[in-house]
Order: C-alpha cells, then structure tokens, then sequence
C-alpha cells in the first residue's frame, strides 16, 4: 500500500507494539503530528519541555521493559531531548528517540531550526539514523526498536527528514523482530560454578543487568541453594526484595553498613549485570583485590574495564543463569549467612528528631499503596531513598544513576505512571525539582496520580554535604532559601499542595496523599520541611575502600 | 588472574565496517571520547561496495587496544574487528615525498632511492616526487636518510594489514554473534 512517511512511520510503531509516546510537536515534525492524529491509535503525552518527555519515556520504558518513544522537533526540539538520551544511555534505558529536520533541500545550508542531532547524540546513543529517503524510513524504524531492545540495551535515535515525511512510498507490514538473547553455554560457566562452589564466603553483587534480563527469580534462586547474601547497586534496586533475608542493601558510596561490612569478609564477589561504576567500585584498583571476582555481564566492554576479573561471561543474565543453577548442588553456608545477619543487625541509622528526611522516606515506604513505582531525582534524597525505601519488585525503582540528571524525576514519574497504569510515587528535593517543575502541569493536565515527596532543605544537599567534608563548609552557591511556597505552586498548577513541617505530620499528611493518588485524583506536592544540615551516612570518600566507611560526619 | 603489559606501544587494529557516510566519525569520535589517540587510520571501500576496511594504529598500552576494540565492536557499523599483531601479517604504507633536486644535489637524491627501491613519480626543473611502499619501519629510515636534503612535503598513507595465509578478518566473531 503506497503511503506517505508520516503515516509509514506511525504504522512502523504500531507493528512494534507503541501504546503511548511522549513528545512536543513543532515545524518539521507537523506530517507526523498529522498522521498521529489521523491515525488515532497512539496514545500522545505532550509534556511541557522536550527534556519531560525523554525522561517520561525513560521512566515509561524501566517500568514496563518495554522501548520508551519520544518525539521531537528539529533544532531546540531535538537539543532539549539530549540530557534524556544521555541519561537513558548511562542506565541502558531501551528508548527511540524521533526527531523532525528541515527538508533535503534546507539540509546543510544552517536553515531555520536546522541542527545536526546525529552528530550530537553519537556519543550518548547506541546508535542513530538520519533518513533522508522514505524508502528506507520502514526499515530504519524496525532496526532502531531492534538495536534499543537488544543485548545491552540503549537509545536510538532518528532524524527524518521532513521531505521524508511527505514522500509517499509502498509500505509493507512487517512483524516486529524479537531479541532472543543466545543461549550461555555450560561449558563457559563451569568455571563460574567451580568457582562458587569452591567459596566459603560469595557475595553477589547485582546490577541492572538483572533487571533488564528479568533475572530476578533465577538470583532468588541463587541466593537460596547457595545460601549466599547479596547487596545491590542503585541500579539494580529491586532486583532482590528489601524485604528478602539475602538481601543486605545497596552497595557502594552511601551503600549500606552491612553491604560493605559483607563485602570485606567476602572470599568470592559474584558480580551480576554491573560495570563497578566509581560510585560503587570506589577505588578500582584495590575492589575486591585478595577475592575471587566473578564477572557476568551482556557487554563485553565492561569485562576487565573499571575491575579485573578473575572468571569472566559475557552474556545475558537471565540465559547464564538459567544454566548456571542446575550446575550448582545446594550448598549450606547458614555459618556465613549467620555472619552478615550479625552486620544487618549492626545497621543503626541515626533516629534523632532532626533526621526528618528518614522519617518522611521510610514512613512513605510503609503507607504508599503496594507496588507502585518509586521514582528519585539526584541528590541526597535519592540517596536516602535507595537506603529507605523498601522496593520488593524490579521495575518499581526508577532513579538516575549513571549520568545523575537533576530534574529527571519530574518527568520519570509521569512516564512510570503511564508505563504502570499505577500511581507513582517521586521523591525529589528542591533543587531538583526547580528544574524540571514545569512538567507538574502535564501531570495535572494528563490527570496523573503521582505523590511528590519534596525534600524541601532550601539548599543544595549533597553538593553542601560535600562542602561540609572537603570545602570547610564554604557554602558556595548552594544555599538556595527560595521564597517559594510549594503548595501554593501546586495549588496553581491544579495539583494537590500538603505540607510537612514536623514529625508529627508525617503519618498523617503522607496518609491523606498517598490516599488521594490511590484515588487516582491526579498529583499532590507534599513540601517536606526538613533541615539543612541532615547528611547522607553512610559515606565512603572517592577513591577509598570499603574498610574506611563513614558512619558519622567527618568535616574538614 | 593475568595483568595487561603496561608498556606503550603501537598497536595495529583492522577492522571492516559499513561504507557509508558518517562511520568514520563514529569510530574517531570513540577514541576522542576515551581519551586515545589515532596514530594513523586508513581507510577505504573493499570487494563489497556496502563495506569500508580500516586499519588503525594506536600507541597505548594493553588496556587501552582492548578496550578500544571491544568499545569499537559494540558499534553497529564495526562488522568485524581484530588485532592484527596477535596474528602473522603483512604490513605495508605508501610515501609520497617532494624533495628538492637540483641538479647539485640530483644524483645523491636518486643513489638513495636506488637503494630504497623508491621510485621517483615526478621531476620537475629543481624537484623531484619520490615514491615509496614498504613497512612503515622502511620508510622511516629511507626518510631519516632523505631529511638532510630538506623535505617540501610528504604524506604518508598509514599503515594497511592484511594476514599471511587463509586468514581473513571477515572469519572472526564479533560481539553481536555472542549475544
């Protein structure tokens, strides 16, 4: 059937399953602005700015599993989509990413609202296209779903061309191409299960990598028949229940006392879908240097890149597990499982009064209605929330990791609420949320129940924190004391505004929101007055090692 | 567990990869972002129009050439890579150079190229464009000997690699064969 671009590409996403997209029309995306109307079949989330809707697509995209679409476009619109791709890229987020541009004509020549995305997002895509034939607009379609949902997963994005769009060529329906991740070989993990069952003392380390392969069950498993604890990096939050008795938290620079504690005492490190990220390897070269370290991962590169293995598979967790397990006999190790159960007990968290950001976090981890999204921004409150939260399913934890964006949960937690079909819950701090608040008014506007717990500090927590330890608390640029009232910000938008100022408004302010998006009455702002000076404990400097954790504040 | 030579040197990666526009920025812009340098790079089209060889020298240690190959296998583009110094391979570069050659200075000129087998491409009243293909070794030392005669200017082509015998690059597996 001869159609023109536009209307092939809306096609292309349907045969590849597109429920909902997010984007911003504009001059050289009208055709398919056109042809998303005409169509009627996509479900369209227009946000405020383009970065919304990247990172909506982001949060659409970790909570289903699914490819997050956002559309763009040419000039402004495509710049303002590339701090979503780039976060997206450092967290393996699959995501297509469409852009307009200004015709074949125009290409080249600085027209209006002409900008080259391809060569700016090359380094923070997997892989990107600019189609300027309609005869290959089908297959470049198909091809990015199938590059942003395979192996490591990743952005993708398309510029087409707006001749592209109007040009008219015979489209064929094609059924969408399924990544089936290879098979891992018994051979490639009898290293692996020697290894294991050579330990007395493994630990597992899971990342995201376990979340993007649903491994989930396959690491229950693990952990139960081999009787071995397991941290988590943020990434991989959810991963193992909070709840599971393997389970000893997050791992990493404010990782948990009995994560690091376990991992010291640890003879064998099991790392699983994770690249020992700085924030998590610390000092890369002495991590786990007198251990048996044993690396699975689907990306080759990240094999021996930040931490020398010493067992290496590259491949997909969900198939080298599925392998792995019946390699390995039911091992009794109750004498090390007893061990980091004594560390969990030794987990104390500072309880005084003005610690209120804990309070806040882990009553809202308690009240909010069960398995819903948790969605963060950047900053100390991201922190205290992986350390707080109890997040017991993969895919409930959405939170910018690699590149860190400030101002990603607004956007996020839209897109984990379409994503879900769930109300969402985001934990944001003031900074934060200044930067990205404008798309409180597509949630209001798309009726979407999202709970903002807003740690209000007034200032810029963690960089503060970082001035209070290495700065001698030369407070540069990071006290922010706006005069905003935040619930009068959400009154105007048409949001819900709470507020609390005490510890006695806890339950009962975080009851009467969580109450009100179970409800499904679209957003609440809950401004979280709390003080300037809480810290983010524990802490383990850049580039030290796990024995010199921090458990108090140590200021210079 | 094995430790990577830590020691610089010059490392040969070949590679084929998609002939279209915009490939070559890829790949550079991969060695930019991860701080390496190219030391040479050419380029071009093969047997099979809708595929580019490349042959990439870079000077680092260990770490760095697998990385960068395994960072360059990733690449949608990169269809095939490999280390071409693991392997028995030949070696070769093209130099032009334009020297002077007037007639003082001419028969020296062409005595060393003699006995470089360089072969001289153009000759012009005082120059002379000399010729010259071998292993990037040969021709640094056949420059070495011309130099004192001043050079007007050269380009060298960087090296190119195939290996001895049967085998090709396109027998390897990349990362998208194991995934």
């Amino acid at each position: 059937m001869k159609m023109k671009g536009a209307e092939i590409l809306i096609n292309c996403l349907l045969e590849q399953g597109v429920d909902t997209i997010f984007g911003y029309p504009g001059g050289t995306v009208l055709d398919i602005y056109d042809a998303l109307f005409r169509n009627g079949k996509i479900n369209h989330i227009l946000t405020a700015h383009e970065q919304g809707a990247a990172h909506a697509a982001d949060g659409y995209a970790r909570v289903t599993g699914k490819t997050g679409v956002c559309f763009a476009t040419s000039g402004p619109g495509a710049t303002n989509l590339v701090t979503g791709i780039a976060t997206a890229y450092m967290d393996s987020v699959p995501m297509v990413a469409i852009t307009g541009n200004v015709g074949l004509n125009f290409l080249g020549r600085d027209s209006f609202q002409e900008i080259d995305i391809c060569g700016i997002t090359m380094p923070i895509t997997k892989h990107n296209f600019i189609v300027k034939d309609v005869k290959d607009l089908a297959d470049t379609v198909r091809k990015a779903f199938y590059l942003a949902g395979s192996g490591r997963k990743g952005p993708v994005l398309i510029d087409i061309l707006k001749n592209v769009q109007t040009d008219e060529c015979e489209y064929t329906p094609a059924e969408p191409a399924h990544y089936k991740p290879l098979p891992v070989s018994k051979e490639k993990m009898t290293p692996v299960a020697e290894a294991i069952a050579a330990s007395r003392r493994p630990i597992i380390m899971a990342g995201g990598g376990i979340i993007s392969s649903e491994a989930s069950p396959l690491l229950k498993q693990l952990c139960e028949s081999q009787d071995c604890p397991a941290v988590y990096t943020l990434m991989g939050k959810g991963c193992i229940p909070d709840d599971d008795r393997h389970c000893l938290g997050m791992i990493g620079m404010h990782g948990t006392v009995a994560a690091a504690k376990a991992l010291m005492r640890a003879d064998t490190v099991i790392a699983l879908g994770t690249r020992f990220s700085d924030r998590v390897a610390l000092n890369r070269d002495m991590f786990a240097k007198d251990k048996t370290v044993i690396h699975i991962d689907i990306d080759n590169a990240e094999i021996d890149k930040n931490v020398r293995s010493d067992i290496h598979v590259m491949g997909d967790l969900h198939e080298a597990l599925e392998t792995l397990l019946p390699m390995l006999g039911k091992t009794n190790r109750a004498e090390w499982l007893d061990e980091v159960n004594v560390y969990k007990g030794e987990e104390k968290v500072k309880k005084d009064t003005n610690f209120l950001a804990y309070k806040i976090i882990s009553t809202a981890s308690e009240l909010a209605p069960g398995d819903i999204p948790v969605v963060t921004d950047v900053g100390q409150h991201q922190m205290w929330t992986a350390q707080y939260f109890r997040v017991n399913r993969p895919r409930l934890f959405c939170s910018s990791g690699g590149l860190g964006t400030m101002g990603y949960g607004m956007g996020a937690a839209i897109g984990a609420c379409f994503g879900s079909g769930k109300p969402a819950v985001l934990i944001t701090g003031d900074g934060c949320f200044n930067m990205n608040m404008n798309e409180l008014s597509t949630a209001v506007t798309q009726g979407t129940p999202i709970a903002i717990l807003l740690m209000d500090n007034g200032v810029l927590g963690m960089v503060r924190q970082w001035q209070k330890i290495f700065y001698g608390r030369r407070f540069s640029q990071t006290t922010l004391h706006k005069k905003t009232d935040y619930v009068k910000f959400a009154e105007s938008f048409g949001a819900k505004g709470l507020r609390i100022e005490s510890e006695k408004d806890v339950r009962p302010v975080l009851k009467e929101a969580f109450g009100y998006i179970a409800a499904g009455k679209g957003p609440v702002l809950v401004d979280c007055r709390i003080s300037e000076d809480e810290n983010v404990l524990p802490m383990i400097k850049p580039g030290m090692t796990y024995d010199t954790q921090l458990t108090k504040m140590e200021e210079n | 567990m094995a430790e990577y030579r830590k020691d610089p040197k010059k490392n040969t990666i070949a590679a084929l990869v998609s002939n279209r526009s915009g490939v070559l920025t890829r790949i550079s812009g991969l060695f930019a972002r991860r701080g390496y340098n190219i030391e040479s790079l050419s380029v071009c089209a093969t047997e099979d129009p809708d595929i580019s060889r490349m042959t990439i020298v870079l000077i680092g240690d260990e770490y760095m050439l697998y990385q960068m190959i395994k960072q360059m296998d990733k690449l949608d583009d990169v269809k095939k890579i490999g280390c071409a110094d693991e392997l028995d391979c030949v070696y070769r570069e093209l130099l032009l150079v334009k020297v002077p050659a007037t007639p003082d200075v001419r028969g020296q000129v062409v005595e060393i190229k003699e006995i470089y087998k360089a072969k001289v491409v153009d000759l012009s009243p005082d120059t002379m464009v000399l010729e010259l293909t071998g292993t990037p070794s040969k021709l640094d030392a056949f420059l070495k000997v011309i130099e004192p005669y001043g050079i007007i200017e050269m380009q060298r082509t960087g090296v190119t690699v195939l290996a001895r015998g049967r085998h090709t690059l396109k027998d390897r597996d990349c990362y998208n064969d194991n995934i």
